[in-house]
């Protein structure tokens, strides 16, 4: 069976900075992967690769088989690549629903639309006219996961959702994903937060400077090992 | 009464400067380009009008019709395939390009029209006014522009804030990269937003030909005055844009009255003044949040 996603041997640099090396990565369809790692292990920069907002020197990203290195980014949401970037990245000057509606401006056919993201999010839809920066932190995560989900995603990258929210609030959102999967969605997930990730992840990868040092099961691996993957501390 | 007179003038005026300054303010809205040929094609598109008027022996309000279209896909295919090339991390390439785009449109119409002053004859309308009574009163072809400049404006306001290409457009504005992520193609929006404020560009430059004279390097001074009613009103806000214009229309009639050699510079001293005490406009949105 083909993999929804396979990333192979890729490489991407930052000017002369080599911020992913050899990287592989494979996503099944249905399973949820998570990518953790410390600051600057290239776990962003992994997804920004996948999104096509950063070109790979060398190596290859495959969506559903077929290579996709030559499909611009704004075209890989048509495909079904749909990411929520780390630090939201809400339009500014639009208002919480125009986010969520030019999440849906290339959005392929799906369970997804306005009304079933003010359900899965109820606080949003009292929130509708309002400029999007008003927001508290949490609420604006709730939008950007809405707006990646209006274009009906076949894979959603969710990049740091914890990142600068309260434990209860980062629950609440992880609360929602098995709703998204249940619309058919696969998600892989990028977390500092390496607890929060192994609890709802079927399979980790654990990325150090740019290297996948460790992967596996999430079953299989311990909180140990994945910690010590996490800070090299095997050197 | 003849200050009544004279504000008055200069707010009608204003109209003429903010129809102008449309095209420039959405372009710099939406990419944070600034176009220096912005002049050059109003005069481009006044000669196209000359041309349809002189061999077709059209109405020049008739070549509106034919001229403001024409000059949208101009746009388009202007931002698509030069100016999405120059626009990036700094706004000189695209100073540069656009520079250079004004010196070749305006030698190209030297070489092409000579150097003789042309208009376009409105008809009856050009020498009609309309009297408020007191020895007052306005033409009512500045009228017409006046109200043309505030459809315009409003159609873009609306089309920014309503539509979804508006919406696309404030995307980009705010977040290119985030917007990509949406799937949507900034280099598309962009030209879109050219093509609009061309055509809001031969509607002024049109205008303008009907109103007074031209000649092939009058688009510089068009420019200045569409630039600084852009900055008065403050970089991006389509209402301050036409705030701007009046303001500097106003300005100089108010110049003009006082000493009649002193208008554009009455106009250029206000400019200065913005610049100097409120940088970023009189109405743009960063300094009213």
């Amino acid at each position: 069976m083909t993999a929804l996603l396979e990333v192979e041997r890729a490489s991407t640099y930052y000017g002369q900075f080599r911020a992913l090396s050899d990287v592989g990565l494979d996503v099944q369809e249905g399973e949820t992967v998570a990518v953790v790692g410390a600051n600057g292990a290239g776990k962003s920069t992994l997804l920004r690769t996948i999104t096509g907002l950063l070109r790979p020197a060398s190596g290859t990203v495959r969506f559903e088989g077929r290579d996709i290195a030559d499909v611009p980014a704004y075209q890989r949401v048509s495909l079904g690549i749909a990411m929520v970037p780390e630090g939201r990245k809400l339009f500014p000057s639009l208002s919480v629903e125009e986010n969520l509606m030019l999440g849906g401006y290339r959005a392929r056919p799906g369970p997804w639309n306005l009304a079933r993201v003010y359900e899965l999010f109820p606080l949003l839809a009292s929130r509708r006219k309002q400029r999007s920066v008003t927001l508290s932190g949490g609420e604006q995560q709730a939008v950007a996961i809405g707006r990646a989900l209006m274009c009906n995603p076949r894979l959603l990258l969710l990049d740091e959702v914890s990142l600068g929210l309260a434990p209860v609030l980062v629950r609440q959102l992880y609360g929602a994903l098995p709703e998204v999967q249940a619309g058919g969605t696969t998600i892989l997930l990028v977390e500092q937060d390496v607890r929060q990730a192994m609890a709802v992840a079927d399979r980790v990868y654990c990325l150090l400077e740019g290297r996948c040092v460790l992967q596996g099961p999430a079953a299989d691996l311990t909180f140990e090992q994945v910690r010590q993957a996490y800070f090299g501390g095997a050197r | 009464m003849s200050w009544v007179n004279t504000v008055l003038q200069g707010i009608l005026l204003g109209g003429y400067y903010a129809l102008f300054a449309a095209g420039l303010s959405l372009m710099f809205g939406v990419m944070r380009l600034v176009n220096l040929a912005h002049g050059d094609l109003a005069v481009l598109a006044a000669f196209g009008s000359v041309v349809l008027v002189d061999q077709l022996h059209m109405n020049p309000w008739e070549t509106l019709i034919v001229v403001v279209p024409l000059m949208a896909v101009l746009g388009y295919a202007l931002q698509r395939y030069l100016l999405n090339l120059t626009v990036g991390a700094t706004p000189l390439p695209s100073i540069l390009v656009t520079f250079g785009l004004s010196i070749i449109i305006a030698n190209t119409l030297l070489q092409v029209f000579s150097a003789d002053t042309r208009g376009l004859q409105a008809g009856a309308i050009s020498t009609a006014s309309i009297q408020l009574g007191d020895g007052l009163a306005v033409g009512t072809f500045d009228i017409v522009v006046f109200a043309v400049a505030i459809a315009v404006l409003s159609g873009l306001q609306l089309m920014l804030t309503r539509t979804t290409t508006g919406r696309l457009m404030r995307a980009c504005s705010d977040d290119r990269q985030t917007a990509s992520l949406m799937g949507i193609n900034e280099r598309h929006v962009y030209a879109l937003a050219t093509a609009i404020a061309l055509a809001t560009v031969a509607v002024a430059g049109i205008f303008e030909g009907m109103s007074t004279q031209f000649t092939a390097t009058s688009g510089p001074m068009y420019l200045i005055f569409a630039f600084e009613a852009v900055v008065i009103g403050g970089l991006g806000s389509i209402w301050g844009t036409l705030a701007g214009g009046i303001v500097l229309g106003v300005a100089q009639t108010i110049g003009g009255q006082i000493n009649s050699a002193d208008q554009i510079l009455a106009g250029h001293l206000v400019f200065l003044a913005v610049l100097a005490f409120r940088p970023r406009g009189l109405f743009s949105r960063a300094a009213v949040a």
